[in-house]
């Protein structure tokens, strides 16, 4: 089976609200008779924003795991966390569901986002037919794991917050958190700056009809 | 392309927004699903108009809401001195400490954005059900598309839950108020953004709009 994209029929669908119109090449910028957004063929430069934004987190993502999220200065003594360092505390302290959350959302899923779109761009700027239906979940999963990553963020700003009895404990947070804080929303900029059109468009569903069509 | 649907027809069709495969639209029975023939991805449910329903849950949320930044989350207590914070009170903790940038992003994610999604609902899904055309309606639906991924109760929610555990190893912990209420609120907004923006769409389509009849008859035309 054949299958023939909005593209090919010289169609445009508005990225806002998803009506088509008629692709016409015109001075100003076309705009959906809808509801009057800019209409694009597919989202603009979106390969490359895509790279910028993830170059950006993955060397952010470095300070992010080796500064400390969390210092701790006590009685006993002054501390500082590391993303890793809280996973461990966790788990020798016997909350083993709670070490893997936390190992999940701040380390696994950050760095699986960074893989995986890495992936998915450079498939697309290859043009590979490499299994697209697989590629297209793993766009999705990534666009929905994506915020779950501020979950350590969340925890510092509490933390700071309760924790501060100037007598027996204050914690503070430290300049991980900044790092950490931009590599999640880097990421999740750089998925959205990602078009999944761009793995179907190299796609000849039929290859014995691949001749007549471009 | 073989042959291109003549002018009127382009709005029977629909393009997947994963795979830009074009479809035509056929009506599904209620709680079905239409698929991307190609990707199978979701191309669009069945309409569900029953906007009141969506209106209550909104207005329920923004209660909640309320309730949810007015209360203290947790208290603590380490040999008799208490320290309680709000939400706000825990993005403010970081401002103090000059991390000004993370502690806009929790507020964003936390207040800002979750607070204007549910608002611009009210705002659109009022004047809707009563069959008229919001204020830049246009401009609305666009704003919340923007907030939907940067809305974060839930994950701030599991936030709280390693916090009390994290806290529990130093002090005694007592829930406040508003962990009930964000508890509530994390169910409550995840049935609100259930519902499909897409029937919107349909609603402002079949609502007449008052501008394009006084004032610009070319929009009208396009149609």
């Amino acid at each position: 089976m054949r299958y023939v994209s909005a593209r090919d029929a010289g169609l445009v669908a508005c990225g806002t609200c998803g009506r088509l119109s008629r692709a016409v090449k015109t001075l100003e910028k076309a705009r959906c008779p809808r509801c009057g957004a800019v209409l694009h063929q597919r989202k603009v430069d979106s390969l490359a924003r895509t790279w910028a934004l993830l170059i950006a987190a993955a060397i952010l993502y470095i300070p992010a795991n080796l500064l400390p999220m969390m210092q701790t200065r006590s009685l006993l003594g002054n501390s500082s966390d590391t993303i890793m360092s809280g996973v461990i505390y966790f788990w020798t302290s016997g909350e083993y569901d709670l070490a893997i959350v936390v190992f999940t959302a701040s380390i696994l899923v950050p760095m699986l986002k960074l893989i995986a779109l890495s992936l998915l761009c450079f498939t697309a700027q290859r043009g590979t037919g490499w299994k697209p239906h697989q590629r297209t979940k793993l766009y999705h999963m990534i666009e929905f794991i994506g915020r779950w990553s501020m979950l350590d963020v969340f925890v510092v700003a509490l933390m700071v917050a309760l924790v501060n009895i100037q007598s027996l404990a204050v914690i503070q947070a430290g300049p991980g958190i900044v790092a950490f804080g931009a590599v999640v929303v880097l990421t999740m900029l750089a998925s959205m700056q990602f078009d999944p059109r761009l793995i179907w468009d190299q796609i000849r569903d039929d290859d014995t009809e691949q001749d007549d069509h471009d | 392309m073989d042959t291109l649907p003549p002018e009127d027809d382009v709005t029977n069709l629909i393009a997947c927004p994963n795979c830009d495969t074009l479809h035509r639209r056929t009506d599904v029975p209620p709680h079905e699903t239409a698929r991307c023939v190609r990707c199978h991805s979701v191309l669009y449910r069945a309409p569900d108009l029953r906007l009141s329903r969506v209106l209550a849950l909104t207005l329920t949320c923004l209660i909640v809401f309320a309730i949810a930044n007015a209360f203290p989350i947790v208290e603590i207590e380490v040999q008799g001195i208490y320290t309680e914070t709000t939400l706000v009170g825990a993005a403010w903790a970081l401002y103090r400490e000059g991390m000004w940038l993370v502690a806009l992003l929790v507020f964003a994610t936390t207040v800002l954005f979750p607070l204007s999604q549910l608002l611009a609902l009210v705002h659109l899904i009022t004047p809707l059900s009563l069959g008229r055309r919001p204020y830049a309606v246009f401009h609305v639906m666009r704003a919340i598309e923007f907030c939907r991924p940067w809305g974060m109760i839930e994950v701030f929610m599991l936030g709280v839950l390693v916090s009390l555990v994290k806290l529990s190893a130093m002090a005694s912990v007592l829930p406040g108020v508003a962990l009930w209420a964000f508890g509530a609120l994390t169910m409550l907004l995840a049935l609100v953004l259930s519902y499909d923006l897409r029937n919107l769409w349909i609603v402002i389509d079949r609502t007449p709009d008052p501008d394009a009849a006084r004032a610009t008859p070319s929009r009208a035309v396009k149609r």
